[in-house]
């Protein structure tokens, strides 16, 4: 049976298209009125709610929480102080990555970690003789994501907390009388906060943070408009730029973290002894740089994309509406070089835009190459260059 | 080559100042330009940021103390912020966004996603985002509209597309026998006769034709026609069934945005959010912006332009003059008519200009209700499209036709602070109300006598079909004619620079032979919306005086 969030009584009310997705079994709006494209402005002008509950949720704690979770996941976790967040990924003993999430440390031994699929296995195999408790809390709490320029104004009026909560720090506060806490974090590339809210009392909270917004442009946004942020702010989703290591039936559809972009997470790997799961495939890689690729920004030159619709005699889409699927990537002598994943016109850089594996030697941003389009039932092959992530990147994301 | 040796690029907007002493420049340098533009309206700036990215030393001069003409935003009440005259965004050259790098300065066109139609019964269209929805609605005033709609759409998408290419390359001079011009004559000729024939049929009907004739063959509901027809007489002295309104149709759906044809856009902060990000990106190309500069006369020398004069005496000097201005302030004031050939002042002293439109903007204390939708208030994130029928639409016109203002006039509005919430303090809005038919010329009154009359007649509109509307009035600015013509500078307060009548537009605009951007005067250009492709913010007459300006460098340069 599909399940609902709890915060369904009141998005099920402002949901008028009718349209819902199925995410982790939960029902969750696709968008709530007819523009989505007028929630995604929301979010880059005013703000979005965007109701996370369906993400899995781990409660890691017990006196070696710290020590497991530094040899589990790929970033130290011993640099995330208590009240802080980080955004990691934790990898097989390959390298390879299994799948990205963020953790909270609320308190020195508590952590709490979201996944996109089940994990509860993967941890608990990695327990060893540590002393350490994983809970799979998904249920106990409902999460609202706040995201946007007014993001802070409006949480600020219900708890002043919030005023200074740095990008990625977590502070426990009370909204409409519950405990709550929240975290500066997102999945839009925004200034923007997520509230982990006992799922009992989600409504409160939800109505009150209603009530803040009232008048300001806040509206509920959907999954098409989270996607749209989220590919301009390059924040990678599973199953469509990457795949977990633990289901890929080959290791062409494995990615490293470095492939994927995030080997600043292990810097100092040279350097330090922390043992991690995959430390040494990393190592390995780094050194001998057996990277195949790397994951970048993609960005379509305007000029030839109008030009090949033009001549099929079509008006050229500017299609906002993210496809999840593949397209690949060639050189100049159309041999094929790469793949790009979560294409998309972007309102706010008023290009395509996509994400997508390019060779090491095309990493340069500016780097030229051909996308391959399918325009009027044949194969096209448009310029497009090279772009570092994030492609929209507001100064009051971080500020 | 294109660059002069004296002026490299700068690669900072910021100049030395003139009395700097490690300044290495002479006072006389100082003075001195590859181009100086007249005007820092959007097409100014667009002109003045294509020369400076060639790389010109380039100075725009604006008279007023804020750029953007008749783009601007301002705050009339502490945190309300009125588009003053200009109100949206849709014909913006999308090539200019990218060549000015326009996103990099804070470009943000926010989709408008609906139009609200009340019809005078209580009742009303409204049109968004999701087609299945849209021929719903249609439906309910007329089931066979509902299709017809596609079918509208569909063949008039098809001009569109003949025509758009039209408005991103200048008109070909049909009077030259320069074999360049006649290559681009019969590259046009060819572009014609390649079309398919209903197409090509299709675009001569609207460019010549009325509205009203266009849409009846498609149509029966009143409110949808009054809704089509209402894009055919903005900005203009026509009425929907005089022919010539097609013209101004075709115009305003030539408009796109993200590929869409037709759909309008509220830049952030309005259009004066817009000509701030187009200013930041001038600068950024290297061209110098003043402000409070008024140009009183361009400096010529034995046929040639060579500088400019400021109204306080003040000179500048550049082989390159570009008037920004409409052609009545290019032709017969910044410059004297007795150097130019007499049939061009005719011309231009028969361009009509007669500006038809007000605008009248509310600072509310709320959100207006509309008795049939409750307390809903989601239907005003677009336009709100007084213009109930094809009739209404005319019988306003009537009235301005004979030289006074329309008792029920046609009215587009937008709560602008529905779309960006900063505009407005919160829970308050502003409105903004383009008026039409307003005249210019008013028979036996004048503008400053009837200023508050037009403003009282456009509320007492409003409130009839939003009760309680006046309740909600916290200030009220009314803009007419007079007030644009004696702000902006836009002759006789004629929103573009000049009508849009066929002998008006493209090979005529401004006048025969003179549709290039040159004018009679060696080294004077013009790059207003006076010119093609015309108004509107589209950039485009500012985008392709600069390259005109710069091929003739060229040409110049190679004969050197």
């Amino acid at each position: 049976m599909i399940r609902t969030t709890p915060f369904h009584p009141r998005t099920s009310v402002l949901n008028e298209t009718g349209l819902w997705e199925h995410w982790a079994n939960h029902l969750a709006a696709t968008k709530y009125q007819m523009s989505e494209k007028f929630e995604y402005f929301a979010v880059r002008n005013a703000a979005g709610l965007f109701d996370t509950s369906p993400l899995f949720k781990y409660r890691i704690h017990g006196p070696d929480a710290e020590r497991y979770l530094s040899g589990v996941l790929v970033r130290d976790i011993r640099t995330c102080a208590p009240g802080r967040a980080q955004y990691t990924l934790w990898c097989d003993d390959r390298g390879f990555v299994v799948e990205d999430g963020v953790v909270l440390r609320p308190a020195r031994d508590e952590f709490l970690l979201t996944t996109a699929e089940p994990n509860l296995a993967w941890f608990e195999d990695l327990r060893g003789r540590h002393d350490v408790r994983i809970d799979e809390v998904s249920d106990e709490w409902a999460v609202l994501a706040v995201q946007g320029p007014y993001a802070r104004d409006i949480l600020v009026r219900l708890a002043p907390e919030v005023a200074t909560l740095g990008y990625f720090g977590v502070t426990a506060a009370t909204m409409a009388r519950v405990p709550v806490l929240v975290s500066r974090t997102g999945y839009t590339g925004d200034l923007g906060y997520e509230l982990w809210i006992p799922a009992a009392d989600a409504i409160a909270v939800w109505d009150a943070v209603w009530e803040a917004s009232r008048g300001r442009g806040v509206m509920p946004i959907g999954l098409t408009a989270l996607y749209m942020t989220r590919i301009e702010a390059g924040l990678l989703l599973l199953d469509v730029d990457f795949h977990s290591s633990r289901f890929a039936w080959t290791d062409a559809d494995r990615s490293t973290p470095v492939e994927l972009g995030y080997g600043w997470m292990f810097r100092d790997i040279a350097t330090t002894d922390r043992a991690f799961v995959g430390r040494e495939a990393m190592r390995r890689e780094i050194a001998q740089r057996t990277s195949r690729w790397k994951l970048t920004g993609l960005v379509v030159d305007w000029r030839a994309f109008d030009r090949v619709h033009e001549a099929a005699g079509l008006i050229p889409p500017k299609d906002h509406t993210p496809i999840g699927e593949e397209y690949y990537v060639y050189d100049d002598e159309l041999g094929q070089i790469g793949y790009a994943t979560s294409l998309m016109y972007s309102p706010m850089l008023q290009r395509h835009i996509a994400l997508a594996r390019v060779p090491l030697d095309r990493t340069t941003p500016g780097s030229r190459v051909k996308l391959e389009l399918a325009v009027s039932h044949r194969y096209e092959y448009v310029d497009a260059s090279v772009a570092k992530l994030p492609l929209f990147d507001p100064p009051r994301r971080t500020a | 080559m294109a660059k002069t040796a004296r002026s490299p690029k700068p690669s900072s907007p910021a100049r030395p100042s003139r009395s700097s002493s490690r300044s290495a420049r002479s006072a006389k340098d100082d003075r001195s330009y590859d181009a100086i533009v007249i005007g820092g309206g959007h097409n100014g700036m667009v002109n003045g940021a294509y020369l400076a990215k060639a790389g010109l030393r380039t100075l725009i001069l604006e008279r007023r103390h804020l750029v953007g003409g008749a783009a601007i935003t301002e705050e009339l009440r502490p945190g309300f912020n009125f588009t003053t005259f200009s109100y949206a965004l849709s014909l913006l050259r999308p090539d200019i966004v990218h060549d000015l790098e326009l996103t990099k300065h804070g470009f943000m066109p926010i989709l408008m996603p609906s139009t609200f139609c009340p019809t005078e019964d209580g009742d009303y269209l409204l049109m968004g985002q999701d087609h299945a929805e849209n021929q719903k609605s249609i439906a309910r005033f007329s089931k066979r509209d509902a299709d017809a709609y596609d079918a509208f759409n569909h063949d008039v998408n098809k001009v569109l597309q003949a025509i758009k290419p039209l408005l991103d390359q200048a008109p070909p001079d049909i009077f030259s026998d320069d074999p360049e011009e006649l290559v681009a004559l019969a590259a046009l000729g060819q572009r014609f006769r390649s079309l398919d024939r209903k197409v090509l049929h299709d675009a001569v009907r609207l460019l010549t034709g009325s509205a009203a004739d266009f849409l009846d063959d498609y149509f029966e509901s009143a409110i949808l026609k009054g809704y089509m027809a209402s894009s055919a007489i903005i900005g203009t002295k026509v009425g929907p069934y005089s022919q010539g309104s097609g013209l101004v149709l075709l115009y305003h759906l030539l408009g796109e945005i993200d590929g869409e044809f037709g759909a309008w856009a509220f830049h952030k902060g309005g259009n004066g959010g817009f000509t701030q990000v187009l200013a930041r990106a001038t600068r950024a190309m290297g061209a110098e912006i003043r402000l409070e500069s008024p140009v009183a006369s361009v400096v010529t020398t034995n046929g040639r332009a060579t500088g400019v004069a400021l109204s306080d005496g003040s000179e500048y000097d550049a082989p390159i003059v570009v008037s920004a201005l409409d052609p009545r302030r290019t032709f017969l004031e910044l410059v004297d008519p007795l150097e130019l050939p007499g049939d061009l002042v005719e011309t231009i002293r028969r361009f009509r200009f007669q500006g038809t439109s007000s605008k009248v903007n509310f600072a509310l204390d709320g959100i207006p209700r509309y008795p049939a939708l409750g307390d809903r208030t989601d239907q005003y994130r677009g336009f709100t499209n007084i213009g109930p029928s094809m009739e209404y639409l005319e019988r306003a016109f009537d009235e301005g036709k004979y030289g006074w203002y329309s008792s029920r006039p046609y009215l587009d509005c937008a709560i602008q602070s529905m779309v960006d919430p900063d505009m407005a303090p919160p829970g308050k809005a502003v409105m903004s109300c383009f008026t039409h038919y307003t005249p210019y010329k008013l028979r036996e009154s004048d503008w400053d006598t009837e200023r508050q009359n037009l403003g009282d007649t456009v509320q007492r509109t409003l409130e009839s079909f939003f009760p309680g509307f006046s309740d909600l009035v916290l200030q009220r600015e009314v803009v007419t004619p007079l007030d644009i013509e004696r702000v902006v500078g836009l002759s006789e307060g004629n929103i573009f620079a000049g009508e849009f009548l066929a002998p008006q537009m493209y090979f005529f605009r401004p006048a025969p032979g003179w549709s290039q951007y040159r004018t009679p005067i060696d080294g004077y250009y013009q790059c207003g919306s006076g010119t093609h492709p015309g108004g509107c913010v589209t950039g485009g007459p500012g985008k392709l005086a600069a390259q005109r300006i710069l091929r003739d460098r060229e040409r110049a340069a190679g004969r050197a």
